[in-house]
């Protein structure tokens, strides 16, 4: 196990000191992401604090909770969209975020929207038509992005995941609008790059077909 | 760098041609010229003392017509914030920005100020100033429009308030881009050059400040 399983509690700081110590035991490399003691501030209300984790190639974590626990908000300050209120965080490898925002051009077609976002990744025409396979949607490939469902839209965001080649996935709510099949295909997808030495983030209020290395019970304790 | 920047120029500037943010400033710009001798009337003498101006003024609306089109729908749609995860830069998505709102219309004014100036009598050496002048000036108005439009972003009805900070701001590009028209007016074109060159280089770094202050 690697990663502390401490939930967050108020007035509880042992939780940061016993995972600092749990990484100073592992010592020998350098996680992908660790954070002691993490806290986020939502409109000046501290929503999450305490959190710690640590986590290595082939790792994966997952935030489950109810909703308005703050675990969209984690993922988006471990993704540096939001300023670290308390504590450290420290990401030492590039990251991939897939969150409810779908970020792809409209007007173009599946595989040019996505294309715009491998040229900024630097990542081959390869990978993205493995992606593209991988989540079953090299049939849609063609087919203007504004007239996909849901759950395809859905996929497309996870493909970008997939093709971008970040070692360190962060998945806020992945399983969304899936059907069986796809979520399926999503978890074969998590187990691969897990496989390859990535690590995941995920966070979801709903359990994912994958066995995540550890969980991390936001109760809601701290709101 | 190269990677992702010019990646980033293109698409927006594809984004203003496919949304018409190329094509209504075109227009806008031929429409006054044309209006304004119906206001005015049909004095060649009157056309050509006062034209000049009022395609700078015309100049200045046009550049700040696609304002809400600049970062809004990008904001919106999580664009900027998968840039931000890739560590991209605010301050260079900002540049990437102007860039591409010069483009796409810098070069289109200039060409559609010939036709515009030829519907005001203007004189071919007051042409010509107008040309050299605009070239100097888009630029920083591009500047402004992207300036404003990352401001108000996030904003409700970002347009008008855009409006209304930008248009203190291009005070000063009025003054000297107008002033650069009459005879012998070395000395206001260089004031607008160095007007444009300070708006162009702040605009990225504020502009990048007000992107990042934004983020939620």
């Amino acid at each position: 196990m690697a990663t502390d399983m401490t939930p967050p509690r108020p007035s509880d700081n042992a939780s940061a000191d016993a995972g600092a110590a749990a990484g100073a035991l592992r010592g020998a490399s350098t996680p992908l992401v660790e954070a002691h003691a993490l806290g986020c501030e939502r409109a000046g209300r501290l929503v999450v604090r305490g959190v710690a984790f640590a986590l290595h190639p082939g790792e994966s974590l997952l935030f489950s909770g109810p909703n308005g626990v703050g675990k969209s908000s984690l993922i988006r300050l471990i993704a540096g969209l939001l300023p670290v209120a308390s504590g450290t965080l420290n990401v030492n490898v590039p990251v991939a975020l897939s969150d409810e925002n779908l970020a792809l051009d409209t007007g173009l077609p599946l595989r040019d929207a996505l294309g715009f976002w491998t040229r900024i990744d630097g990542a081959s025409d390869l990978r993205l038509r493995a992606a593209l396979e991988a989540l079953d949607l090299m049939p849609l490939a063609d087919i203007p992005v504004r007239m996909l469902s849901t759950g395809q839209r859905k996929r497309a965001m996870l493909v970008r995941v997939l093709a971008s080649g970040a070692p360190l996935w962060l998945l806020d709510e992945p399983g969304n609008g899936l059907d069986g099949a796809s979520l399926d295909r999503l978890g074969g997808a998590m187990t691969q790059h897990l496989a390859q030495g990535g690590a995941i983030i995920a966070a979801s209020h709903f359990p994912l077909p994958l066995a995540f290395t550890s969980t991390l019970s936001l109760d809601g304790a701290n709101a | 760098m190269t990677r992702w920047f010019w990646p980033l120029v293109w698409r927006d500037v594809v984004q203003a041609w496919r949304g018409g943010g190329i094509g209504m400033p075109v227009a806008f710009l031929l429409l006054v010229a044309s209006l304004f001798p119906f206001a005015v009337g049909p004095d060649a003498n009157l056309l050509g003392a006062t034209g000049g101006g009022m395609l700078w003024i015309a100049a200045l609306l046009a550049a700040l017509l696609p304002v809400d089109r600049l970062v809004t729908p990008d904001r919106d749609a999580g664009v900027l914030d998968q840039l931000a995860v890739r560590g991209i830069p605010d301050e260079m998505i900002a540049l990437a920005k102007l860039i591409a709102h010069w483009i796409g219309f810098g070069p289109p004014l200039m060409i559609t100020a010939l036709p515009a100036a030829a519907l005001l009598k203007l004189s071919a050496d007051t042409i010509l100033r107008l040309e050299i002048g605009l070239a100097v000036g888009t630029p920083a108005l591009a500047a402004l429009g992207v300036l404003v439009a990352s401001l108000t972003a996030g904003l409700r009805s970002s347009g008008a308030l855009a409006g209304l900070l930008a248009l203190p701001l291009a005070i000063p590009l009025l003054i000297f881009g107008a002033g650069s028209l009459s005879e012998g007016s070395g000395a206001a074109i260089k004031f607008l050059a160095a007007i444009a060159l300070l708006l162009t280089a702040l605009t990225p770094i504020a502009a990048g400040a007000a992107l990042r202050a934004g983020r939620e």
